[in-house]
């Protein structure tokens, strides 16, 4: 009897909700009552949200791949064994310079040029890795990171020394002085060198540039390291201008301000109230040019002359480590210890440029808006 | 004192207009130098003729279709997904949340890598895993299809390099998109799919479209990816489908540049092979510079 008329009760009260949820449905706007359709609505919102939030991790999986795969090429080298493990660093040997960009004519040997893997003893080839010899392709390889860890410091210095203060002046002057003509005339300017392929640039600096720097300062080898840091700078400026240019159009127009009435001239208030300021952001800026210039191949590969060289001088022929993977990474044959080397230098590269990116984005970028904050 | 102040203060000036000047004549003499050495050789014939002679005559015309045809498979995938990561960065994350920050870190990092890390990527992901992969399952042990160099591995490894591009453009233009119209979207009733669906993503077309030619023009004249994912030195005909591979004007005016046995000869054909990548890069990156444009003005109305 009792469960008899909770049953009733049920069944009374059950259709009458439901009709004033209909009803109140109905007088809601933009909704559907038909749960069926609703369900199948917030399934969709659902869905689409899960469904972007997984593609926006593209980005962040690539850069994991990048790491994974990249790395993984390079591992064997520390695991597999070789007999060439102790070559000894010997006299540093000139690779014959054949005044064209093209690095070494013998690299597209047969396959059987190296059929050393069978050997025992010895891992890492440590020693053989920081000799100063880079001979990739002969008897007895050679893989010496340093004179390609050279090439690429003497032309990113070469190229920073160049374009930062260019950059910077260039990026001083239309903040503070230029007058807007000046300023409508340099920024689309700096848009367009941005936009120069780099291999536009190389070919420049090969057809045209070599040979005029040649026969302007007279040295013996036309392509060479100061001509491939000059066109470097060119890619570089854009990077450095634009970056130096955003920080020092950022500091508070109150500080210039203060500058000027206090009695400092326009030149003093630039000078030494603007570009204080903005030094962390220029600092970031010339640290990102570095970034690019390290790791920039098309440039180097065309314009430096790609010969191993330890040398401290600026008109010698140089190989950097990306022209170095450019070069020689089409004719290698593949699971070779070559091969191998040279993911190594790319996941050096990788590397280097991964923490300079780092350092320009986290340090210094904080401590510019700490200072612009007020301390 | 004051003299002496008012001569230093010229010669910083004088100074720091010198170095603009620089870049200016750097720019100016580049792009003359290119325009000059070219103009001759740029005929109908050049554009629509084949390489003959040892690459020492004729066109570029496979070279344009290569590049053409990369760029395109390169956007089928940029785009669309730099796209929806902008959504996510824009619509769906907070500013402070770690996920968001974490994927906005990855996207400066991928703008950072060097152009040769992501050849080497396409080379030990997407032809030695991936495509050997393929063969594997497909054509046995020892048949070579997908794990060799060709257009669709250089695509997507020219996909991957412009994600940045587009990502940062789309977003750009999607914090454009004034908040009001958003909350008129919720307060009609509209759920946050709708709402982007609807008003976001139509109101920051210009700034896809932006991001989509940013890449093409970043695409097209970037040579270290394809150098060892598909690029080919000489193909006389046209790629027929996605695993063979291709010939492109950046990559060509290099092979031409250093690799020619008779770099006098081939001078006219290499100057103007330069100047229809610099015209084709600068024709892109102008119409997206007018985009833009576009959307700033209409940010600031």
């Amino acid at each position: 009897m009792n469960s008899n008329t909770t049953i009733e009760e049920s069944s009374i009260t059950q259709p009458a909700e439901s009709a004033k949820k209909e009803d109140f449905d109905r007088h809601r706007p933009f909704r559907s009552s038909d749960r069926w359709w609703r369900k199948r609505f917030r399934f969709s919102e659902f869905l689409a949200e899960k469904l972007i939030t997984g593609i926006a991790f593209v980005s962040f999986a690539v850069i994991l791949l990048i790491f994974i795969f990249v790395f993984r090429e390079a591992a064997p080298i520390f695991w597999m064994s070789y007999d060439d493990v102790h070559a000894v660093t010997e006299e540093l040997q000139q690779e014959t310079y054949t005044g064209s960009a093209y690095p070494e004519e013998s690299v597209g040997e047969t396959p059987e040029r190296r059929s050393v893997e069978s050997g025992g003893e010895g891992k890492a080839t440590v020693e053989n890795l920081l000799g100063f010899t880079w001979q990739p392709v002969s008897e007895e390889p050679k893989y010496g990171l340093l004179p390609l860890f050279i090439g690429s410091f003497k032309v990113t210095m070469i190229a920073i020394l160049f374009a930062a203060p260019i950059a910077i002046l260039a990026a001083l002057f239309t903040s503070t002085f230029a007058p807007k003509w000046a300023k409508d005339v340099l920024k689309p300017a700096i848009e367009v060198l941005a936009g120069f392929p780099s291999v536009v640039i190389g070919f420049f600096a090969l057809i045209v540039l070599a040979s005029f720097l040649q026969d302007l300062l007279g040295y013996s080898y036309r392509l060479n390291a100061f001509v491939g840091g000059l066109a470097m700078s060119l890619a570089v400026i854009p990077i450095i201008y634009t970056i130096a240019e955003d920080s020092l159009a950022a500091v508070p127009k109150a500080l210039t301000e203060a500058s000027l009435a206090l009695g400092a001239s326009k030149w003093q208030t630039a000078l030494f109230v603007v570009l204080p300021a903005a030094t962390p952001g220029v600092f970031a800026a010339v640290l990102l040019g570095i970034g690019r210039a390290f790791g920039e191949t098309m440039i180097v590969l065309m314009a430096t002359g790609n010969a191993a060289l330890v040398s401290a001088g600026l008109f010698e022929p140089v190989r950097t480590m990306s022209a170095t993977i450019g070069a020689e990474m089409a004719e290698v044959v593949f699971g070779d210890l070559h091969y191998n080397v040279l993911f190594l230098i790319g996941s050096l590269l990788f590397v280097f440029t991964l923490t300079l990116n780092a350092v320009a984005e986290f340090y210094v970028r904080q401590r510019l808006l700490k200072r612009f904050r007020g301390q | 004192m004051l003299m002496r102040s008012k001569v230093v203060g010229h010669t910083v000036v004088l100074v720091t207009a010198l170095a603009a000047a620089v870049i200016l004549l750097a720019v100016g003499g580049m792009m003359l130098n290119i325009l000059l050495g070219g103009w001759e050789k740029l005929t109908w014939e050049f554009l629509t003729g084949v390489p003959t002679q040892g690459m020492t005559e004729g066109g570029i015309f496979p070279a344009i279709v290569g590049t053409f045809l990369l760029v395109v498979i390169m956007s089928i995938f940029s785009v669309p997904v730099g796209t929806v990561t902008a959504i996510y960065l824009s619509e769906y994350a907070s500013q402070k949340s770690k996920v968001a920050q974490m994927i906005r870190f990855a996207v400066n990092t991928l703008a950072g890598v060097p152009a040769i890390v992501f050849g080497l990527f396409g080379l030990g992901f997407f032809i030695q895993f991936v495509g050997r992969g393929i063969d594997q399952l497909l054509l046995g042990e020892f048949e070579l299809k997908w794990g060799q160099p060709n257009i669709l591995w250089a695509s997507l490894t020219m996909a991957l390099l412009t994600l940045p591009v587009v990502i940062v453009s789309v977003e750009e233009a999607m914090k454009t998109v004034p908040r009001e119209l958003r909350e008129a979207s919720y307060a009609l009733g509209a759920t946050r799919w709708e709402t982007i669906q609807k008003v976001v993503l139509p109101h920051s077309f210009t700034g896809i479209l932006t991001g989509g030619i940013l890449a093409v023009s970043r695409g097209a004249g970037e040579v270290a990816p394809i150098l060892f994912t598909g690029a080919a030195y000489f193909l006389p005909h046209l790629p027929q489908s996605l695993s063979d591979q291709f010939m492109e004007l950046g990559y060509h005016v290099y092979i031409m540049s250093t690799q020619s046995p008779d770099v006098e000869a081939t001078r006219g054909i290499l100057y103007a092979t330069t100047l229809v990548l610099l015209l084709l890069t600068f024709l892109l990156n102008f119409s997206a510079i007018f985009l833009r444009y576009k959307v700033r003005k209409r940010q600031t109305r």
